[in-house]
């Protein structure tokens, strides 16, 4: 029996040797790697809504809300709005007149009319004077693309040639360039305003200063906006060669006397190239900040005069001169404080169903659980 | 380097090169050599490419493609417009493309004509980029591959030089050695072997990683030590390239005019790999994409998810949204253009100043407003839904619980684009063999002469393979201690011991996966190499029927005796029969052998030859005869603790227990004597006998088998029946010990080795249904036919009883008959497969005679498959039956608890299988697809009429089981009520299963009786249809699926399935052991059953949800953003323009708001994993398609339509009276609603992890981050209109903070 107890020996060895090879050989060529990522076992937080986060959060997201809603309600309250009409319209006050005038004729004569208003009281500054339009699409797709600002930028090559969306508006019947080109430029708001101040009934107007500057962005006057390069020290020069908009009286380089303001950086006309987004829209006039008005418009008799030129009666628009205040969240508007109080209160509403049909399924569950 | 890959590419390669071997049809022979013309329209004629052929090859063979392989799809000049050709079949694109036309028509021009573009551009470029890196990683591959070297003859040269594939020509001479990749589809004239075989691994072709053998053509075998090809000098005419793999005829005609036939048997395939052969020269038959490995290829399938079906019908609901958005602008700004009496100053005409009729301008407008809105249709969501199934597949490919370590595989996505048809399946039909099984065959019982063999121990040991496992472990060290003494003790006491141990003596049956790994590991394989198939221990490990084996010792003593001439006992006695039978389960099969110690490399060394034995042969049977006497003497005194083991015995009526502890201890030696614990398949024969009776017997034994005692064998073989036979007759000492093609070496109990001359093989095909082999017995030296088959074709070819003219045997052979039939029915009633095994012995003169009539059938090339047929059928008739077997085929781990869990799930599972009735059910039952509580409705017939009948009574008598239940249902108000009632009806009532076999369905379909048949399953808990063949397999899928309109899975393992599996909606292939056929015709492809859970209820429901939600919310946030725009309409005369710049509105849907929908399509889990696998109810939402159905649909539609209008107003109305300018307007607008559609997707996601979160912070910080850099540097870009400084200002004001925060909340309010 001793060879046998020898091979014995022998074969015992065997599954100790297969064991570290079992151990080397373990992972096949193909198994996948066991990471978090790949095995989808990533840590992950599950947002379970319970009730007891739920409601608190609808509760005080309510809350939030209506103290907000509050807020700017009565902020927006506190803005003083004054606006007028001079469209014109029969029978309301001597626009009309200018507005029968200027029916069916193209272009429409010149025509002043004027405004009369009366402060009982202080008029809180800084006051600003709007003009609002309705009616009028700027927003217009085929109008609103018609404008170069390239050209508008002062490149010089892009003054002589304008790009092909000003067009019909892009080149006079002659040939000549248009500057500045395109409907929105050619359609420019011509109507003027000034504004007088009577302190004492039966005194005389004093004219109340409007500061006409600083009324477009900072980076459309500076930046976006730019004269073409002076040619011998003048801008006439530097627009020869060029034609104004078929609608436009003077060329764009006489659009004011002051230098700063004139050829494309005309304050009123960069206000202008800024498309309105709604077809009823105010665009900025003046500031009124000066002298005596700097706290706002004193209480008395005001006249507003106004140059009548602008056509609004064929496409069925109106013209509104607006006096404005402003405040910490801008021009008068008590649509977003009414908006955070409904909310605030559908948050609250709704908070109470949870919290009802939360009280209800509990009392469901403990039924169930007694059962 | 493998080959493989770059064969499942690009049918039209195929297509091609057919066309191109069309063309090339034209007889190029040269009329000086006057030769016989060939028809090259219908065969292949190839010259060799020697010196002799020389200029022939060059007409001919050399007009054949190369081998150069091109699988690319473009080259770098057609890249461009093929791929941009290819990508315009897609609808989507097409339309994008209109678009973007359109906006070139002046008076339309929304947008920047360039910026229109854009998105389409990027989308067909992403595509494009990932188009040309796929191509040129296939033209990486290509070139890899053409520029691997083989060893070529060149004429000139007349020697073998390395050469690139790309080089090899038809009609070249190829030499490939052992372990090189066959180049081209070669025919075999040379192998090293001095026998011409070559042997093969085809694991490239078809996973089967058995060595197959290829034989030298015939004719060739008998060569000097080197092939010469200047010495060939004959023309070789074969078929056309075809992709038949196993199919291939030709012959070869020699310079005398005579020809020789050659098949697939000679054929060495492209990729294949060569084994075990050292050498072996072929000639190249078909080369490059004319080999059949190429031409089997098909690309890649596509099948369109049910998910893409709806989404494209919602995408005709968005069509429709937007034709009626367009409509109203149309006419709005015609009616708009109405209200003004003159042209006002806004009105701009067109150049040339004039105005459009308002008829015009609407058509006009119409046409814009699709440019303008063309968002709706979400022309990103397609890539976005291909990249998020790339990134589910990805994570499917990773999961390691899909990870089978055995094989060494995880899951394969064949099919990328239907992942999350994973979640949606109602219906599955499984195969049963491979799927349900195993496919793993462990010899149970066997049935020799009429006497049932019921191997208990064996059957016992299966059952409690996990008891067995830790107690075998146990029980080694035990013995270990224990054995020295005992062995000095002797006999007696180890009698003690084994009582007390009655099941632990089994051998070494492990738990199947601990048996495999354990011998992976045991380093008898290359570490590499996949374990041989069909050698786990539990295969290999029969415990022998001590009733039987005494049997077999007497039967293996009287063949000894025959060597004598001494045949004493008639030819049909009992004794005889058993060693015939176990004769012929040795042979009668193609099983290789190798050995363990050198793996892969065939056993060279032939063993002795019986002669050599002679001598010791009487000594032998001196020893047995003592050993009998002592072994009965011991019998005696050990029945009594035996019986106990045996008692439940179903073979109760076996009428000895002898030799019972005698073998118990023989074997447990035997197990011993190896290595302790584990047990291999063939210990030393010496072992076994001399432990039992003594070390006196245990010297003499040892003598005679010296050589043979040494290496293990390993057998391979093609089907695992055959495997498990083998193994059988060997746990009986009848050992496969080698084979050749010429000869059967076996050895016996004694140790003997017979050497059988192997006349001829008829091999297996399903049409016979058999194999046979002609040996000559060595022995008695008469011509033995052993055939093994499936009994319903065995007991047909039996010899009628009637015509024998002994009475006593007719009667004898009558009773076997009958007998036999009987337990074959008993083991088809306990889920066995059955084998008839039976034998037949001819005349010298009548085989010469039928192997001439052969060896002509073989040369033929005209239908030779009909004449091979034939000569079987003359060959394999009046048959003596020895017996039969039944081989287990064991379930797989965990199918029942799976069966159960997708049952939960609410899936009907049909099992289709081939095989019989009664192994079916049984099966059914084992794997809880039936209970034994169901009402199991069996329907066979053949008759229509009768079908009919039979189905409509079935189905009133299920319905009244269902009636009550109805009403219950529809009496929605009194639910209370109905609620009890129904509960205890439905647990009262039986589960409804039916059977129904092949015939039946036939009848069935015939009959057009499909409707009463579905109505019928409707009712059915399961169903289970066998014996179906695979086209019925695939038309009752197609039934169900079409009929019903369900959602199908096939899932099966074997080239049955194929059809079945292409049949339905999601194709489940089984990588196992029957090849890779079902595998590479499915979608998916899983190594075990058991990983359907996972893959239905885990990824499966993932998946779905994951995609269906977010389709659902790409719906949304496109329809949501265009309302934005279309509410602006309202605002600016119908014009068509926007408020919002376009690069920030085509950023917005590229970047801001691209990836959290990815990131959510791939990673979100709205339930965890272990959820899902604990509650498979919860995969019922995606069979209701309840994340993505029409109502979900149009439920986001109407919220994506509140919060548009939300998004608007609040600002609209905030905004409203001031001086606000256009982009001031729509900054906010457009942040409100990335910050609306971000949070949504915050709110739909489940799980949030730091991935989702910093994804979604990202996107919204990005948003900021580049808007406000583009607004400040973008002075007079983007010309004609330009938000610069816009961001800024609004940056500045407290409004903008304050709408920005109000509107999300009071957006998303009604979602929670």
């Amino acid at each position: 029996a001793a060879p046998r107890l020898a091979q014995r020996g022998r074969g015992g060895g065997r599954p100790g040797a297969a064991a570290m090879t079992w151990s080397a050989t373990a992972r096949g060529a193909h198994q996948p790697d066991n990471t978090a990522f790949t095995q989808q076992r990533l840590p992950a937080w599950q947002p379970l809504l319970s009730a007891s986060i739920a409601l608190p959060l609808f509760f005080c997201a309510g809350l939030a809300f209506i103290g907000l809603g509050l807020g700017l309600y009565y902020s927006s309250n506190g803005i003083k709005e004054l606006e007028y009409d001079y469209t014109g319209d029969a029978g309301t006050g001597n626009c009309s007149l200018c507005a029968a005038a200027g029916q069916g004729r193209a272009p429409p004569p010149s025509c002043s009319c004027a405004w009369y208003f009366s402060l009982a009281e202080l008029f809180q500054g800084p006051v600003y004077l709007y003009y609002e339009l309705t009616n009028f699409y700027q927003n217009n797709r085929r109008y609103g693309v018609s404008r170069d600002d390239r050209q508008l930028s002062g490149v010089r090559f892009a003054l002589f040639h304008p790009a092909n969306e000003c067009a019909p508006y892009q080149r006079s019947a002659g040939g000549l360039p248009i500057a500045p080109c395109g409907a929105i430029a050619n359609s420019l708001f011509n109507d003027s305003f000034s504004l007088w101040h009577q302190r004492q009934p039966g005194g005389p107007y004093v004219e109340v200063p409007l500061d006409r500057t600083g009324i477009a962005w900072w980076t459309d006057y500076h930046v976006k906006f730019r004269n073409p390069p002076l040619v011998n020290g003048s801008l006439a020069l530097a627009f020869r060669g060029t034609v104004p908009p078929p609608n436009w009286h003077r060329p764009v380089y006489e659009l004011s006397r002051d230098p700063n303001n004139t050829g494309f950086i005309n304050q009123d006309f960069v206000v202008w190239m800024r498309t309105a987004a709604l077809p009823t829209f105010r665009k900025l006039y003046a500031r009124i900040r000066q002298g005596n008005y700097s706290a706002g418009l004193p209480r008395g008799a005001y006249r507003v005069n106004i140059t009548y030129n602008y056509p609004v009666r064929a496409f069925g628009g109106h013209k509104l001169l607006i006096f404005s205040s402003i405040s910490w969240m801008g021009g008068k508007n008590p649509f977003l404080g009414i908006a955070y109080l409904v909310v605030g209160s559908l948050c609250i509403l709704t908070g109470f169903v949870m919290l009802v049909v939360y009280i209800r399924y509990q009392d469901q569950d403990d039924d169930d659980d007694d059962d | 380097l493998s080959v493989d890959s770059s064969w499942l590419r690009w049918q039209w390669r195929v297509r091609e090169g057919s066309a191109q071997s069309a063309s090339e049809a034209t007889p190029l022979l040269s009329a000086e050599k006057a030769r016989r013309s060939y028809n090259l329209r219908r065969q292949r004629v190839v010259f060799p490419n020697n010196s002799t052929f020389h200029q022939d090859w060059e007409k001919v063979s050399r007009s054949y493609p190369g081998n150069r392989i091109h699988t690319t799809k473009y080259t770098l000049f057609t890249f461009l417009p093929q791929n941009l050709f290819e990508q315009f079949h897609r609808w989507a694109n097409l339309y994008f493309l209109l678009l973007v036309i359109l906006n070139w028509i002046p008076s339309m021009e929304v947008f920047h004509r360039e910026i229109t573009m854009l998105p389409l551009a990027i989308v067909l470029f992403i595509i494009m980029v990932k188009d040309g890196l796929e191509d040129l990683k296939r033209h990486r591959f290509d070139k890899a591959i053409n520029c691997s070297n083989i060893r070529i003859y060149p004429r000139k040269v007349h020697n073998y030089v390395r050469k690139p594939w790309k080089d090899v020509r038809v009609g070249d001479f190829i030499q490939v050695q052992c372990n090189e990749i066959i180049p081209a589809d070669i025919l075999l004239l040379f192998s090293s072997d001095p026998s011409g075989i070559c042997h093969l691994e085809t694991a490239n072709l078809d996973g089967e990683t058995n060595l197959k053998q290829r034989r030298v053509v015939k004719g060739f075998s008998q060569q000097e030590v080197q092939f010469q090809p200047e010495r060939f000098c004959n023309t070789i005419v074969c078929e056309k390239p075809n992709n038949h793999l196993n199919r291939f005829k030709g012959y070869m005609e020699h310079p005398d005019q005579t020809r020789t036939g050659f098949n697939s048997e000679n054929l060495l395939l492209r990729g294949c790999t060569v084994r075990n052969t050292e050498v072996a020269v072929g000639i190249v038959i078909y080369a490059g994409h004319e080999t059949k490995a190429m031409l089997n290829n098909s690309g890649p399938r596509y099948k369109r998810s049910k998910i893409e079906r709806r989404m494209n019908t919602d995408i005709f609901f968005c069509i429709g949204i937007l034709f009626l958005m367009c409509l109203i602008g149309a006419v709005g700004h015609s009616l708009w253009n109405g209200t003004f009496e003159e042209h006002p100053p806004f009105d701009v005409p067109d150049t040339n100043g004039n105005f459009l009729p308002l008829a015009l301008e609407g058509v006009y407008m119409f046409l814009t407003m699709i440019i303008l809105l063309q968002v709706l249709i979400p022309i990103s969501l397609y890539v976005s839904i291909e990249l998020v199934k790339l990134g589910q597949v990805f994570f499917l490919h990773n999961d390691l619980d899909l990870y089978d370590e055995e094989t060494d595989s995880s899951i394969q996505c064949r099919a990328l684009n239907i992942t999350e048809d994973l979640g949606q399946i109602q219906y599955i039909f499984s195969d049963k063999t491979g799927t349900l099984t195993e496919n793993k065959m462990v010899f149970r019982r066997c049935t020799i002469m009429g006497s049932e063999y019921s191997h208990q121990e064996n059957a016992k040991r299966l059952e409690t393979p996990k008891e067995l496992d830790s107690d075998s472990e146990e029980w080694t060290q035990y013995q270990c201690l224990s054995f020295p003494a005992r062995w000095v003790q002797g006999p007696a006491t180890m009698r003690g011991q084994k009582s007390a141990q009655p099941l632990r003596r089994c051998q070494s049956a492990r738990v199947p996966i601990q048996g495999h790994s354990r011998q992976r590991s045991m380093g008898h394989y290359e570490n590499s190499q996949p374990a041989v198939a069909f050698s786990s221990s539990i295969e290999k490990d029969v415990t022998p029927d001590k009733n039987l084996l005494t049997k077999v010792r007497d039967a293996a003593l009287w063949l000894e005796s025959l060597s004598d001439g001494r045949a004493t006992k008639p030819s049909f006695s009992t004794t005889s029969s058993i060693a015939d039978f176990f004769l012929a389960l040795t042979i009668c099969n193609s099983v290789m052998v190798s050995t363990t110690t050198e793996p892969r490399q065939r056993k060279v060394t032939i063993p002795p030859s019986t002669k050599a034995l002679g001598m010791s042969l009487e000594k032998i049977q001196q020893l047995f005869q003592r050993l009998k006497l002592s072994s009965l003497s011991q019998s005696f005194s050990s029945t009594a603790p035996s019986d106990t083991d045996l008692g439940e015995s179903l073979g109760a009526n076996a009428p000895t227990m002898d030799s019972d502890e005698k073998d118990d201890s023989s074997v447990c030696s035997g197990g011993y004597s190896t290595d302790g614990g584990y047990r291999s398949s063939v210990w030393d024969q010496g072992d076994i006998l001399g432990s039992g009776s003594g070390a006196s017997l245990e010297e003499e034994l040892e003598t005679p088998a010296p050589g043979l005692a040494g290496p293990e064998l390993c057998y391979e073989a093609e089907s695992p029946d055959e495997a498990a036979l083998v193994h059988a007759a060997h746990a009986y000492s009848f050992t496969l010990v080698s084979r050749t093609p010429e000869q059967v070496t076996v050895r016996l109990p004694q140790g003997t080795c017979l050497t059988f001359d192997l006349l001829c093989t008829l091999g297996f095909d399903s049409v016979r249904k058999r194999m046979s082999v002609v040996v000559r017995h060595p022995l008695t030296g008469e011509i033995v036919v052993y055939t093994k088959g499936a009994d319903s074709v065995i007991m047909d070819l039996l010899e009628d009883p009637a015509s024998v003219t002994d009475i006593d045997l007719e009667k004898k052979l009558k009773k076997t008959q009958a007998r036999t039939q009987k337990h074959l029915d008993l083991y088809a009633r306990d889920g066995l497969r059955t084998l008839c095994i039976a034998k037949k012995v001819i005349s010298e003169e009548d085989f010469r005679r039928w192997a001439s009539f052969r060896h002509e059938a073989e040369a033929s090339l005209e239908n030779r498959d009909e004449l091979l047929m034939e000569t079987a059928q003359h060959l394999e008739n009046r048959l003596t039956l020895l017996g039969a077997t039944g081989i287990e085929d064991r379930l797989q781990e965990g199918v029942p608890d799976t069966i159960a869990a997708l049952r939960e799930a609410g899936i009907q599972v049909w099992v289709l299988t081939g095989d019989k009735q009664e192994t079916a059910v049984n099966i059914a039952y084992s794997c809880r697809l039936l209970d034994q509580t169901d009402t199991v409705y069996t329907i066979n017939t053949e008759n229509q009429e009768t079908c009919d009948s039979i189905l409509n009574c079935t189905l009133e008598e299920v319905k009244q089981f269902h009636e009550p239940q109805k009403p219950d249902r529809k009496l929605f108000g009194f639910r209370l009520r109905s609620k009890t009632p129904s509960t205890t009806s439905a647990a009262v009532l039986p589960e409804v299963g039916l059977v129904i076999d092949g015939k039946t369905l036939n009848a069935i379909f015939l009959g057009k009786l499909e409707k009463k048949f579905l109505e019928l399953t409707g009712y059915c808990r399961s169903v289970l249809c066998c014996r179906c063949t695979p086209l019925q397999k695939s038309m009752i899928v197609k039934l169900v699926r079409d009929k019903l309109s369900v959602m199908t899975l096939s899932i099966g393992d074997g080239a049955n399935d194929v059809s079945m599996i292409q049949a339905a909606d999601i194709g489940i292939g089984i990588s196992g052991q029957e090849g890779m056929q079902a595998v590479m015709s499915s979608d998916f492809a899983i190594s075990r059953f058991r990983h359907l859970k996972k893959l239905l209820l885990v990824h499966g429901h993932w998946c779905y949800s994951r995609l269906a939600r977010m389709v659902v919310y790409y719906f949304y946030k496109n329809v949501c953003y265009v309302n934005l725009l279309f509410w602006y309409q309202f605002f600016c005369g119908f014009s068509a323009s926007t408020m919002i710049d376009y690069w920030q509105m085509i950023f917005f849907n590229l970047f801001f708001t691209s990836l959290p929908p990815l990131i959510f399509g791939i990673l979100d889990k709205d339930i965890s994993a272990e959820t899902l696998l604990a509650l498979p109810e919860l995969y019922k939402s995606g069979q209701n398609s309840e994340c993505y159905n029409l109502s979900t649909f149009w439920i986001s539609m109407l919220d994506a339509f509140y919060q548009s209008l939300i998004c608007f107003f609040i600002p609209y109305l905030t905004y409203k009276d001031s001086d606000i300018d256009v982009f001031t307007f729509g900054t906010p607008i457009n942040t409100i609603s990335l910050t609306t559609i971000l949070l949504h997707q915050a709110m739909e996601m489940k799980t949030w992890t730091i991935i989702h979160g910093l994804i979604l912070l990202g996107s919204f910080l990005m948003y900021f981050a580049v808007s406000l850099l583009y607004n400040a540097t973008c002075v007079t870009c983007n010309s004609p209109t330009n938000p610069y400084w816009v961001m800024e200002v609004q940056f500045s004001d407290l409004t903008f903070y304050l709408v920005c925060f109000l509107t999300p909340v009071a957006a998303l309010l009604p979602r929670f």
